[in-house]
């Protein structure tokens, strides 16, 4: 459950950002949340649920971009999308990549008032 | 209309919505409060990762080599310690921080090899964070030019998210789990510099496949080093201990 460490972490970002803009209330936060990362989504809405309550995201709507995976291979340069760190390259086959996208956990804004 | 409570601008109130206390028989004498755009850009795990990089600066500014041990629960991590701790006693200084949910134990069998040692107990908690990582080293005050074992929880999926400011990070297998396990937490694998597969003896009496195991774990990092041994019977050991002295004898060039 390290979903709910997650929510509590973007909870403090939340918090210093709203006070530090002399904010109350947090109607919106957007999130970019990476599909190679290993955060499961069912555990963080859950633990999302549990971990807003009288804080100031309670009420906050949630808006989560999930970035899927995208990787380049350094055997051939070929730039691909994966789903699986451990996929093999689609054009030599190869392991040897580098991911470039999908990694991502990040606050990115608030609305706040 | 207001588009932030709804009120029609007449004085008649349509929609409330609890931003804050109207007063109905003067509506609309109230203040709005603004909405206001902050753009965050910030890392979800920023506050863990500053942590991590201080502990990395006094790991730096001391030569200590820190390496956060990762596995699941029985793969044989604190066997692996104790038996390097009494094997390279004299030629290396040590210290420990044992990461587990409860009991000193794992403190307790260090604590017999003369090595300063630290538990953290994180309760329920699932992995070892960077600030619980601050407050142990301020308790021990690990020596300048010594090797410093994290010993994370058992778990393969958590510690993989959390920076403590370790040099290496060191996952550890053994052969009676599935050969598959790179593949079934790849991220753990992804994360590490060092790959050590554990209880090799035991490879005659079980079904998991070495050369897989390796195949699937440079799938997931093909920069991941590996090295097979066995702390019962001592083979591959002395490969592990190479590997350690040739990481800490190294300074930081920065």
């Amino acid at each position: 459950m390290h979903e709910l460490s997650i929510v509590m972490s973007i909870i403090d970002i939340a918090t210093e950002q709203a006070e530090s803009a002399h904010a109350e209330n947090i109607e919106e936060i957007e999130m970019d949340i990476g599909c190679l990362t290993t955060i499961d989504m069912d555990a963080f809405d859950f633990a999302w649920q549990q971990g807003v309550k009288d804080s100031i995201l309670a009420g906050a709507i949630k808006k989560v971009n999930r970035i899927k995976g995208r990787a380049n291979c350094y055997d051939c340069n070929t730039s691909f999308s994966l789903e699986n760190v451990y996929d093999a390259c689609p054009s030599c086959g190869q392991h040897l990549i580098h991911i470039t996208e999908g990694k991502e956990m990040r606050v990115k804004s608030l609305v706040v008032y | 209309m207001c588009a932030t409570c709804g009120c029609e601008g007449d004085g008649q109130v349509s929609i409330l919505e609890p931003l804050h206390q109207h007063n109905l028989k003067d509506a609309h004498t109230h203040q709005h409060a603004t909405k206001k755009l902050v753009d965050v850009e910030k890392d979800i795990l920023h506050e863990n990762n500053l942590l991590g990089e201080r502990n990395r600066g006094y790991f730096d500014a001391k030569n200590i080599l820190a390496l956060n041990l990762v596995s699941s629960p029985g793969s044989g991590k604190t066997s692996l310690l104790e038996r390097t701790l009494s094997d390279l006693k004299g030629e290396l200084e040590f210290a420990v921080i044992e990461g587990d949910q409860q009991t000193t134990n794992d403190a307790d069998r260090i604590h017999a090899t003369g090595t300063k040692v630290v538990q953290i107990n994180t309760g329920k908690g699932c992995h070892l964070d960077a600030h619980m990582v601050l407050h142990a080293l301020q308790g021990m005050k690990p020596k300048n030019n010594s090797i410093l074992f994290i010993e994370n929880v058992g778990n393969l999926v958590c510690p993989a998210m959390f920076d403590l400011g370790e040099k290496e990070r060191v996952v550890i297998i053994s052969v009676t789990e599935g050969d598959d396990k790179p593949l079934k937490y790849p991220d753990m694998f992804y994360s590490s510099t060092l790959c050590i597969i554990n209880k090799i003896d035991l490879l005659p009496h079980v079904s998991f496949n070495l050369e897989k195991a390796k195949e699937y774990a440079r799938k997931v990092n093909h920069k991941l080093e590996m090295i097979e041994l066995s702390c019962t019977s001592g083979e591959g050991l002395q490969q592990w201990y190479d590997w350690l002295k040739s990481k800490v004898l190294i300074p930081e060039a920065l």
